[in-house]
């Protein structure tokens, strides 16, 4: 790890790093110059298929794999949505690069929008993100003044728009078919898939969603080769066919009970407590570390004995957590009570459901109650089942719902009952003597109803 | 009508020529008028700091769609406005998990405390509109509350106090730290 440099942050520290200027300086947009004079799209697919690239956006698909279901001899247009709405609790990598780096960014939507054959370019940027919305835009400008946008690109016949799309502070925005939906200026529900985004995206037609840190990924592979970008991280599995590997540069969130929370980059595969000790200089105020979310908040717990998982793309799944999800890992001490966790997540995500499907809907407001109602005392033992009920039951796995949210609000549910039950069973017993073993249906003003 | 004055009825248009052009310079971004919903109630927003009825019915007509395909899109964000417009300054303070682990929701219940007034509401001098944020991806900077479009970071209950005072904001209670 030690002789790791940085490559997505390379530039981020330097001075004016936001401007063409220094990004020219640094080397940047060598790469699209190369691709648009030696390589045809096809060509460059290729590449980022042999690269192993896989998305950065929570999912994990691989990204030339993605690219290729585009159909063939569309008469077009084809769209190129870059996801932008960076909203999972714990997670910022995308907006350090977009404010400190937009160009290297940019550099990857072009490269990836000349390989998907896209026009036209919407970066969907959440709301809470001025100082990207002004850094984006002005880098767009400078890409169409030095004519790497616009028309015919450095005379490669290569023509490209991009426009940003503001969301307006909703989570389920960040969900592809959501963010198409809300481009369309419409109430951002999920679509139900198939159809996929590749054969009929946003206006109808073939669209690629991509998050902001697999695009700077793109930039690189494009400039260094797909080898090098597999010489890092975690090989596939050679004894599991479905393994597709986790290789490249990761950029990993830190926040939460750590002496020095930020984003750092590492190759993928480092461990929560690497990550912990090596970057985040431990946890705080000489305290251990009682649990962490190992991807953001969706991905589920990791106990303090579960610290030396790896954080790839297939290890979190062995020690029950969804997944690597955005990488973002969030650190609690010894001090936090896990029905506080559970209260935090389960709020967030009643919140954020955008209530199409009655499951998801029904199940996280439910759950809050529930949660709610436990941490004010009023728990009883048999809520935890209900509660695990609720967990096994939502979301695209169970295959009740239409998007991966629901799956997102069960994890920390089933995790933490699971991982933790005695501790949330001591607390009932402790916080309701007389009530705890009642298993008799709950009054309804027992419930609070606002959060 | 047909004498050429206007009824009674007719509510004052409140799209300015200003922010008219401005939405039709979103029209060639996408191939369909709708696509533009969005940008146009940022834009209204921007401007009068809500989005009344009457501008869904004009940003409808701009966008040659039923008021009620415009309204449908902006219930479902809970950003936008219709009931009376934010105060002057918009603050979010998060309360999602990084932040709420270093103080987030002490934080939002001081200034709810010293405002005298609960999360979603403005203050009665129309000074500050102070909400709840779910995560503003900042999370390295935890507490945090991003205010118009500045990120006030790492905030401990003395800097909201100082952020209250720079606004100058009526304040209803004293804080701890001041007595
Ligand atoms: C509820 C939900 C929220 C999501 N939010 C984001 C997001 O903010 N940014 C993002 O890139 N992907 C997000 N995703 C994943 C996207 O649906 C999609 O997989 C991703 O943008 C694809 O890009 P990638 O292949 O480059 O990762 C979200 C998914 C779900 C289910
Ligand atoms: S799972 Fe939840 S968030 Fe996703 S579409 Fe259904 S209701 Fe909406
Ligand atoms: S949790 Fe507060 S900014 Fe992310």
């Amino acid at each position: 790890m030690a002789e790791f440099e940085p490559v997505l942050l390379a530039n981020v520290g330097k001075q004016e790093s936001w401007t063409r200027r220094v990004y020219e300086q640094n080397g940047g947009y060598q790469a699209l110059r190369r691709v648009l004079k030696t390589m045809t799209p096809q060509e460059v697919v290729e590449l980022v298929k042999a690269s192993g690239l896989r998305g950065r956006g929570g999912a994990g698909f691989p990204t030339g794999v993605k690219w290729s279901f585009l159909p063939k001899d569309h008469p077009g247009p084809v769209y190129f949505c870059l996801n932008a709405d960076e909203s999972e609790p714990g997670t910022f990598n995308n907006r350090i690069l977009m404010e400190h780096d937009p160009h290297q960014v940019l550099e990857g939507t072009i490269i990836s929008a000349y390989a998907t054959g896209a026009s036209v370019v919407y970066i969907y940027l959440r709301y809470e993100y001025p100082l990207c919305l002004k850094r984006l835009q002005q880098a767009i400008d400078e890409c169409y003044e030095a004519g790497y946008l616009g028309r015919d690109i450095l005379g490669s016949g290569f023509s490209l728009d991009v426009y940003i799309h503001r969301g307006a502070a909703a989570y389920i925005c960040g969900e592809e078919t959501g963010l198409i939906e809300s481009i369309e200026g419409k109430r951002a529900w999920p679509r139900i898939k198939p159809p996929f985004p590749a054969v009929q995206g946003v206006f109808g037609k073939p669209t690629v969603v991509n998050n902001v840190e697999t695009v700077a990924c793109v930039t690189h592979i494009a400039a260094r080769g797909a080898e090098w970008f597999k010489s890092i991280g975690v090989p596939a599995d050679p004894n599991n066919p479905r393994d597709a590997g986790s290789y490249g540069p990761k950029l990993y969130c830190l926040s939460g009970h750590v002496n020095r929370p930020g984003c750092y980059e590492a190759p993928l595969g480092i461990t929560c407590r690497e990550l912990i000790e090596h970057f985040g200089q431990g946890v705080w105020k000489g305290r251990r570390a009682k649990a962490a979310i190992p991807g953001g908040i969706s991905m589920g717990l990791l106990t303090a004995q579960e610290l030396d998982t790896p954080l790839d793309f297939s290890s979190l799944q062995k020690v029950g957590c969804l997944g690597l999800g955005t990488a973002a890992v969030v650190v609690m001490d010894e001090t936090v009570r896990i029905i506080d966790y559970l209260y935090n997540s389960c709020r967030f995500f009643a919140h954020e459901s955008c209530g199409q499907c009655t499951p998801c809907r029904e199940g996280t407001a439910w759950a809050l109650r529930i949660v709610d109602r436990i941490r004010r005392g009023r728990g009883r033992l048999v809520d935890l089942d209900i509660l695990l009920e609720i967990g096994n039951t939502i979301g695209i796995i169970p295959g009740t719902t239409i998007c991966g949210l629901a799956d997102g609000a069960a994890w920390p549910l089933k995790n933490a009952i699971t991982k933790f039950r005695q501790e949330l069973e001591d607390f009932i017993r402790r916080t309701n003597p007389q009530g705890y073993m009642q298993s008799d249906p709950v009054p309804l003003e027992l419930h609070t109803l606002e959060h | 009508m047909s004498n050429g004055k206007v009824s009674q009825e007719q509510p004052a248009r409140v799209l300015t020529p200003e922010m008219i052009d401005e939405i039709r310079s979103y029209f060639s971004r996408y191939p369909t008028r709708q696509a533009v919903t969005l940008p146009a109630l940022h834009v209204v927003n921007r401007h009068l700091r809500w989005v009344p009825p009457q501008a869904v019915e004009e940003i409808a007509q701009l966008l040659e769609l039923p008021p009620a395909q415009v309204q449908d899109t902006l219930s479902f964000y809970g950003f936008f406005r219709q009931d009376a417009p934010c105060g002057q300054v918009r603050a979010w303070v998060c309360r999602s998990i990084s932040c709420a682990l270093r103080g987030g929701e002490e934080l939002l219940e001081h200034m709810c405390r010293r405002l005298g007034i609960r999360p979603g509401q403005t203050t009665p001098d129309g000074k500050l509109t102070l909400e709840f944020a779910e995560c503003l991806g900042a999370c390295e900077y935890a507490p945090c509350m991003l205010a118009g479009e500045e990120l006030h970071k790492c905030m401990t209950t003395e800097d909201a106090d100082r952020f209250l005072e720079s606004l100058g904001v009526q304040v209803v209670q004293e804080s701890a730290s001041q007595k």
